[in-house]
């Protein structure tokens, strides 16, 4: 067996691999979910009620925390849209 | 980090809204393993994601690895127990070693093309060294998997009050779910993902309790009243025979932790350096243990910070006599301060960083056991759809297997915290092994061997005998932790020197590119378009967060 037998078979592997390809861009799931998760804690925010703002030290802590989380949502769209998933390499010999 | 027990009356006023959270969170993270399974055709996929990645991604999900839950609530325990000393688990026990191995290390693993670190030893070293590290490292994966999973269970039955075996079988199916569709893929994208879900937790928790205790200056005030001048400087007290509660002094902390442990357990611990390796290029691969450093870097603001806000918000935390332990100083923090919404953020953070602890530990395992074990020893040579079908099945028994360390940690937690003190013990050597057989030619296959296996057994020594039976005097067990990771590097760089004097090196033609100042055949492959801009070169990032950690010094010096 020659010495950099293995290093040809992961060259092999990498050539046949399908993840470049076919693995959707994980912005698109980090902005799905913060967005959705930016708007529930914003409208529980908005209906907060005395005593959550009491327990949070007179903050509304949810509604900071809701309009945080819900731009970050929407800045991972921006990225996507700004800088698209480049299309996967081509294959090489 | 030891399984621990939280107290009861944690129990944390959830609701409907809480729950949902959560729901949607489980949802997500099947549905992206549904989502990954179709990107999954070599085993390369499985196991390395076909090494592919860009490097923000292998960057969050390095640190995200890392930033398990018992970490996150251990670490805030040590910030409330020994105060501004855990730092020092940071900025000098992380940064150096993470700056090291993407500047040093990491062309030898990415460029030889090694699918995991054990491979490396093989072939740098021959089958004896591989083997033995091979299987130490699976048995102490499923182990640690196991443990967290143990520890979670701990957690959610004094929190959420579920029983112990639901939080088990919930949390143990799904990471099953998940792994065995999208295999490392998934794993990274959840991690990735559980990085936003804590730190969406963890920042408004800690400005919600600053505010609570009168911000930093009334935090400052509080703690130097109760606690004394040196709990909130890192250095402060540390002089050698100088008593301190971390029972350590600076040149332990300085050697010990900051360089044999933090390098052994950043640059030798496969379900850390897998990451890196499933990036798309040699750059990117560097890049991602810098790329690490930086959130990890002020990750203590947000996780020892609270820490030290329970201590002066519950004075009885950890004092004996009282139902709260260190361990309780974030779930006591979640329990006052959080209203419902946030709160159930917070819960689901939590849970996903311990689905996310125990996740890395089996894609590593299942990396390791099935190229290094099955292929490599018992199997070779079948095609590759047969080593995916194994991968697959070996997740399966891995995740079981860590079910099962989970159940047999509830009635025997003291055996589990002896056996992970014990592999504890294994990467130290392991970093010795590795570190001089990639700048030493003359290194021989015995001497990797001998290294790794009287390091070992050194460390073991130092520990179970020297220091348990006090023969030497040491103060604290993380203090005994730091001279015996010293004493492990020592005997095991040693042995490698005098073996190697009296064994034949392997010839130099073989070690190309495993060697510092070799180059394997084909190894130079062209820069990716992009990468030579000046915000993506490794020396700058590197350097700029070794500079930045010890500007973080400065205010807890002074």
């Amino acid at each position: 067996m020659s010495e950099y037998e293995y290093q040809h078979e992961v060259e092999e592997l990498e050539r046949a691999s399908a993840t470049a390809a076919r693995l959707f861009d994980v912005r698109r799931i980090i902005g799905g979910l913060f967005t959705l998760y930016g708007l529930v804690v914003t409208i529980a925010g908005l209906t907060a009620s005395d005593a959550d703002i009491k327990k949070a030290q007179g903050i509304n802590l949810n509604l900071w925390t809701g309009v945080g989380m819900l731009a970050l949502g929407l800045l991972f769209f921006l990225w996507l849209i700004l800088r698209p998933t480049p299309p996967p390499p081509p294959a090489q010999d | 980090m030891p399984a621990h027990s939280l107290a009861q009356g944690l129990r944390l006023p959830v609701n409907g809204l809480d729950y949902a959270i959560l729901a949607v969170y489980f949802a997500v993270v099947l549905g992206i393993g549904f989502a990954a399974r179709r990107s999954v055709r070599t085993s390369l996929d499985f196991f390395l994601s076909g090494r592919s990645l860009p490097a923000w991604v292998t960057g969050l999900a390095f640190v995200a690895a890392n930033l398990g839950a018992t970490e996150i609530l251990g670490m805030a325990a040590n910030g409330a127990q020994y105060g501004a000393y855990t730092v020092h688990w940071y900025w000098i026990g992380a940064i150096p070693a993470m700056v090291f191995l993407g500047l040093v290390m990491m062309p030898f693993y990415y460029g030889s093309k090694v699918r995991s670190v054990p491979e490396f030893l093989l072939h740098r070293f021959g089958p004896a060294s591989h083997l033995l590290s091979s299987v130490i490292f699976a048995v102490s994966s499923v182990l640690i998997a196991g443990v967290n999973l143990y520890a979670m269970a701990i957690v959610l039955q004094a929190l959420l009050g579920w029983p112990q075996w639901v939080a088990i079988v919930v949390a143990g199916f799904f990471v099953l779910a998940y792994i065995t569709l999208g295999g490392l893929s998934s794993a990274i994208y959840n991690e990735v993902l559980q990085f936003f879900v804590i730190l969406a937790a963890l920042i408004p928790l800690t400005v919600v309790g600053l505010k609570r205790v009168g911000g930093w200056g009334g935090l400052s005030d509080s703690l130097t009243a109760t606690h004394g001048e040196d709990f909130l400087s890192a250095w402060g007290g540390t002089g050698i025979g100088h008593a301190n509660p971390l029972g350590a002094n600076w040149l332990t902390i300085v050697l010990g932790l900051g360089f044999v442990m933090s390098f052994g357990y950043w640059t030798t611990n496969f379900a850390e350096v897998q990451r890196a390796l499933s990036a798309r290029n040699l750059s990117a691969a560097r890049r991602t243990p810098l790329i690490a450093a930086f959130p990890k870097m002020f990750i203590p603001l947000v996780v020892v910070v609270p820490g030290l806000i329970a201590t002066v918000m519950e004075p009885a935390l950890g004092k004996p006599g009282s139902s709260l332990s260190y361990n309780d100083a974030i779930p006591v923090l979640m329990r006052d301060l959080l209203p419902n919404g946030v709160l159930g953020v917070a819960v689901t953070g939590l849970l996903a960083a311990f689905m996310a602890g125990m996740a890395a530990n089996v894609s590593a395992f299942n990396t390791v056991f099935t190229n290094d074990i099955w292929a490599a020893y018992a199997k070779r040579d079948r095609e590759d759809a047969y080593y995916l079908r194994t991968g697959r099945v070996v997740t399966a028994v891995g995740v079981v297997a860590g079910m099962g360390t989970a159940f047999i940690a509830s009635s025997f937690s003291n055996i589990m915290n002896y056996l992970q003190t014990l592999f504890s013990f294994f990467n130290v050597p392991l970093f010795c092994v590795f570190i001089i057989g990639m700048f030493w030619k003359r290194a021989t296959a015995a001497a990797g061997f001998w290294g790794l296996l009287t390091g070992t057994v050194a460390a073991m020594i130092n520990y179970f005998w020297f220091y348990k039976q006090g023969v030497i005097a040491i103060p604290s067990d993380q203090g005994a932790n730091f001279v015996s990771s010293i004493v492990a590097f020592a005997v095991g760089a040693v042995v490698m020197g005098a073996v190697s004097l009296f064994t034949t090196p392997k010839p130099a033609g073989s070690l190309a590119g495993l060697v510092y100042g070799t180059v394997s055949p084909g190894m130079a492959e062209p820069p990716a378009e992009g990468d030579d801009a000046w915000y993506r070169s490794p020396a700058l990032l590197g350097w700029g967060a070794v500079i930045l950690a010890a500007a973080c010094y400065i205010p807890f010096s002074l």
